[in-house]
């Protein structure tokens, strides 16, 4: 997908459950991409090294590369 | 008109606690109070003649053929008129009643051309209950001749392109006029004149059908008494002499039709009165447009080719699977099984969908499964699922008898949903309220004897700033059911969301800058929706297709709840689906991260299931959506599609990037009827069927399984799920089914919601509506009666975040899209039949102080630019729009009009923002560069045999045509 896109599309998430409080905002995310993009989106998205991701979207990069970790 | 195996009670139907006994020829019958003598009567077997009167009308009393004796009364009352009394003795023969009969009828025929216009049975009453009636009542004779003033001179209005009317065979009953009104809800038709002068009247100036308001639904038809008004077809062809049952393959009502044969071939589609769904009622699209399923624009023979520039040759079918397998095969070993990937279709039946999700994933070895509902209804699975706990309207569509307020929110039911629609607006006649939220004043928002109370003019884009607002009203006001809400749902989350609503920012009054609609109006519909009775709420993709689609959809469930219209007959949140099977190919398990039954691919327990049934293992992780596919197709990643009754290069967003995906591919199968759009871009084409050439089942958008019957043979000999069959047996996988109901046995064995449903079950029952269970065994009309799917129900917040996608100073207007009554989606079937003489391509509708300031003109070319694309289509002046918002269909694929769609879709679900374009519409005067280029490719890559005739169309002869106002 085009990272710009890719980039959108994940912070939309982030805009929706930033409504809510920070952990449950953060869980919310991570678990969204987890369900619902598949794998080779997910990776495009542990892997893009540019700028513009929402600090949720940041937060769950992080925890689903934590999760891939294990997976491996 | 006397269709076949239909019985008619006259009257219709009365509901009481009381019931009344009478004698009716020496029989002694009890009926509920209110019912009609000649209801009665007919009930219990016993016959009386009739003309004016049917079930489907209140009672007239014009005809006077259904006179009766009643002890104790003076004269002959008309049965239909006159209501059983307990005690009441009734004879429906004697001679002096006979008498009177012949009378009448000889009037009548003495104006009346004698004899039937259907081929062959001009000796017969052919179509025409009148010369029937005269046959039973032995009238033999005219006594007044025709020497007197009559009507026998006029001209036949041979107008619609489906039937005709006939005035020297009208009797003037009025039936067609009432069932305009009543079953229609159009009043289109009227009687005009007086005494003798009386004709029945179209209302236009040249009195003709086809320019008046008649919207061709067909009820008039089934109506008439005589052959006043008849088929076209029937005329022509002759009676049917048999009757097969099935269901119209058209929009998401989904209606129960008798396909009236003669022969193997079908002569005309009549609305059943038992369909659950319809209620005997149609329109023009089920009714008459199903011409195109014997068009010579099918394709018969499967087709391949090496590369998408080359010519299609005709292959047989063994040829053309072991190719399509072969390439499949390679590119899997080559790529691995992620390149591999599936579309299913709305437009097939439930068996087929299924068939093709277990084809990826079982035989694929992938999940990537997508389906149309990506571009539609993916909000509601999303947003119903996470409030609710399933995806799915919780009503019935008779709920709405007991609707007292109706919300109806990006939907345009009269065009879309045209049969509900005549439902609803009975409804509103009888004094239900309506509030409509659209930003098009669409026909419901004032129509014959309708008006909504509120027409919420929302500007494109801010459905869920609204929705908060009227929450906000409700909250604010203290109009919320606190019982309901601490009963049935999770307190800690309602609390949430209450908090979060009642902030300033989702006032009537601080929205209103988004919205555009007047606060005082926004408090006026809450109020009304939160304590005006039932509320019902009834939405469409005016709602789905934003970017925040899902977001909405939670938001109107949060309504539901928090003022306690849902799990009960007459309130409750419905979805508009809009294809005939859009409801069933979700449920069956289309989408990339469900099983069917809308279970996660992740979870263990469902994925046990499938793999103890199908006999492989199965991936744990979502697969691609459609436009997933195509990014990674242009990607490389993705090389290999098979696509079952979907055009997605005509219906999906961005057609540039999806004819760039589509092109990157190395295998792409279309299976479908016609040689689609996405076609031109195929290497395997394998000729599928249509409805009446299968069995199988389609659900609606109530949930309701029913039934579609084989009645005749795909021109190319195979059903679809028989097509997908072959290619997994070519792949290795044993595919094995017999009939179409072993694959639902098997939806059955493992589906929870599935497990009461067959195909001997829906044949007893009629239809049957999920969850059909141990629980449920005859199906469940209502959702969430008790309890949510979920238990508690679940409020969800709903931020309002404004779509990228903006108004600027180079595209200042917003474009929306939707779609017509008399066309259909990509109008691959009704662009294929008469209905082009209502609609023959796509318009743009512009409000006039918009069309003014950019000089365009009624009638005339415009190029209609996005950033993302520009196309050329004609302007229609129209005030129904608000000014700075325009709209199109998406019917015509020389319009084309995706190309100017963009990429923006909702953040759940990746449903695209079809309804907020910011584009900018200039006068023009022929098609644009890129139209010309897309019929060119067309042509060319459509092309069938080498040493076939060059193609019929270039880009410039379609140009010519267009520019020149040819449809």
């Amino acid at each position: 997908m085009d990272s710009q896109k890719m980039v959108h599309q994940a912070n939309q998430i982030a805009a929706y459950f930033e409504v809510y409080p920070q952990q449950r905002a953060e869980e919310e995310v991570e678990t969204h991409i987890r369900k619902f993009w598949e794998p080779r989106i997910r990776t495009q998205l542990i892997n893009y090294p540019g700028d513009g991701l929402h600090p949720l979207v940041q937060k769950a990069v992080a925890a689903l590369k934590n999760d891939t970790g294990q997976s491996a | 008109m006397a269709a076949l195996n239909s019985i008619d009670c006259g009257t219709p139907k009365r509901e009481s606690d009381t019931q009344i006994t009478l004698e009716i020829d020496g029989r002694s019958i009890t009926v509920p109070e209110g019912t009609s003598v000649m209801r009665a009567a007919l009930e219990s077997g016993i016959s009386v003649p009739k003309l004016c009167a049917s079930d489907n009308l209140e009672p007239y009393g014009s005809c006077r053929v259904c006179l009766v004796e009643i002890e104790g009364r003076k004269g002959y009352p008309a049965s239909c008129t006159t209501e059983v009394a307990e005690g009441m003795q009734v004879r429906t023969t004697s001679d002096k009643l006979g008498q009177i009969r012949r009378g009448v009828v000889e009037l009548y025929l003495s104006d009346h051309a004698g004899t039937s216009r259907v081929a062959g049975e001009q000796d017969q009453a052919g179509d025409d209950e009148l010369l029937a009636l005269a046959h039973d009542l032995g009238v033999t004779e005219n006594r007044y001749g025709k020497s007197g003033s009559n009507h026998q001179n006029a001209t036949i209005d041979a107008s619609n392109p489906y039937f005709d009317f006939d005035a020297t065979r009208c009797i003037v009953c009025s039936r067609c006029v009432r069932a305009c009104d009543e079953v229609q809800g159009t009043f289109a038709l009227t009687v005009d004149g007086r005494g003798f002068a009386s004709m029945i009247s179209a209302g236009t100036d040249s009195n003709d059908f086809l320019s008046s308001e008649c919207v061709s639904c067909g009820a008039c038809v089934q109506a008439c008494p005589t052959e006043a008004l008849i088929e076209k077809n029937v005329a022509a062809q002759g009676l049917p002499d048999r009757v097969e049952k099935t269901t119209c393959a058209y929009c998401g009502v989904g209606c129960s039709f008798n396909a009236e044969l003669k022969g193997d071939q079908v002569v005309r589609m009549v609305p059943a009165t038992e369909g659950k769904a319809n209620h005997g009622h149609s329109c023009v699209k089920g009714r008459f447009a199903w011409g195109y399923t014997h068009h010579p624009d099918r394709i018969t023979s499967p087709m391949i080719r090496e590369r998408i520039t080359d010519a299609w040759r005709e292959v047989s079918w063994d040829e053309a699977i072991g190719f399509a397998a072969g390439r499949i095969n390679e590119i899997r070993e080559t790529h691995g099984r992620g390149a591999l990937g599936a579309i299913t279709s709305s437009r097939c039946s439930n068996e087929e969908t299924y068939l093709v999700q277990k084809m990826a994933r079982a035989v694929f070895g992938t999940n990537n499964v997508d389906t149309c509902a990506r571009v539609c209804h993916s909000p509601t699975g999303y947003g119903m699922s996470s409030t609710f706990g399933t995806s799915a309207g919780t009503q019935d569509f008779d709920s709405v008898e007991h609707c007292d307020v109706m919300l109806v929110i990006g939907s345009n039911p009269t065009d879309a949903h045209p049969v509900f629609a005549s439902q609803m607006k009975r409804r509103l006649r009888a004094g239900a309220r309506l509030i409509v939220a659209d930003p098009r004043a669409i026909d419901l928002v004032r129509s014959a004897h309708v008006e909504a109370d509120y027409h919420l003019q929302l500007k494109p884009g801010t459905n869920v700033a609204l929705i908060n607002a009227i929450a906000y009203t409700i909250l604010e006001e203290g109009l919320e059911n606190r019982t309901f809400v601490e009963e049935r749902c999770d307190i800690e989350e309602y609390e949430g969301w209450r908090e979060f609503i009642l902030r300033d920012e989702n006032s009537p009054e601080a929205t209103e800058q988004y919205t555009g609609v007047p606060a005082a109006s926004v408090r006026e519909a809450a109020r009304l929706y939160a304590t005006g009775g039932n509320a019902g709420i009834y939405y469409g993709l005016g709602v789905t297709e934003h970017s925040q689609g899902s977001t909405m959809v939670m938001g109107m469930a949060n309504l539901c709840m928090a003022t306690g219209n849902i799990g009960r007959s007459g309130v409750g949140l419905n979805p508009m689906r809009g294809q005939n099977n859009v409801q069933g190919s979700c449920d069956m398990g289309s989408f990339p991260h469900e099983f069917p039954g809308y279970r996660h691919v992740s979870i263990d327990s469902v994925r046990d299931i499938y793999e103890n049934e199908w006999n492989v293992k199965l991936d744990v992780e979502p697969g691609l959506r459609i436009p997933n596919m195509i990014d990674a197709a242009t990607e490389g990643t993705f090389k290999a599609l098979y696509i079952q009754g979907e055009d997605i290069l005509q219906s999906d967003p961005n057609i540039k990037h999806i004819a760039a995906g589509l092109e990157a591919m190395e295998c792409v199968i279309v299976q479908d009827i016609f040689l689609n759009e996405t076609a031109s871009y195929a290497h395997v084409f394998l000729p599928g069927s249509t409805f009446l050439e299968k069995d199988g089942t389609f659900t609606n958008a109530e949930r309701r399984i029913n039934r579609v019957r084989k009645i005749q043979t795909a021109p190319a000999g195979y059903a679809d799920w028989e097509i997908t069959q072959l290619l997994a047996q070519a792949l290795g996988y044993p595919m094995n089914y017999a009939h179409a109901s072993e694959i639902m046995d098997e939806i059955a064995r493992t589906t929870p919601t599935f497990a009461g449903v067959s195909f001997d079950k829906i044949d007893a029952l009629g239809s049957v509506q999920w969850p059909c269970n141990e629980e449920h065994p005859e199906g469940t009309p209502v959702m969430h009666v008790d309890t949510f799917v979920r238990g508690k129900g679940k409020f969800m917040l709903t931020p309002f975040v404004p779509t990228d996608e903006r108004a600027n100073r180079r595209f200042p207007l917003l474009l929306t899209t939707g779609r017509i009554l008399s066309q259909y989606n990509v109008g691959a079937q009704t662009r294929r039949t008469a209905n082009g003489q209502w609609h023959g391509e796509d318009l743009l509708e512009i409000h006039p102080s918009d069309a003014e300031v950019r000089g365009v003109k009624d009638g005339t070319l415009v190029a209609i630019a996005s950033r993302m694309g520009e196309t050329t289509l004609r302007a229609q002046i129209s005030e129904r729009m608000t000014p700075g918002v325009v709209y199109t269909t998406f019917h015509f694929p020389e319009t084309a009009a995706n190309v100017v769609t963009t990429e923006f879709s909702d953040w759940a679900t990746e449903c695209p923002e079809y309804k907020v374009t910011a584009v900018e519409v200039t006068p023009s005067h022929t098609m644009s560069d890129w139209q010309k280029r897309y019929i060119a490719t067309r042509e060319r890559q459509q092309r069938i045999g080498d040493a076939g005739p060059a193609p019929v169309r270039s880009s410039e002869t379609v140009a010519a045509g267009f520019d020149g106002g040819d449809k």
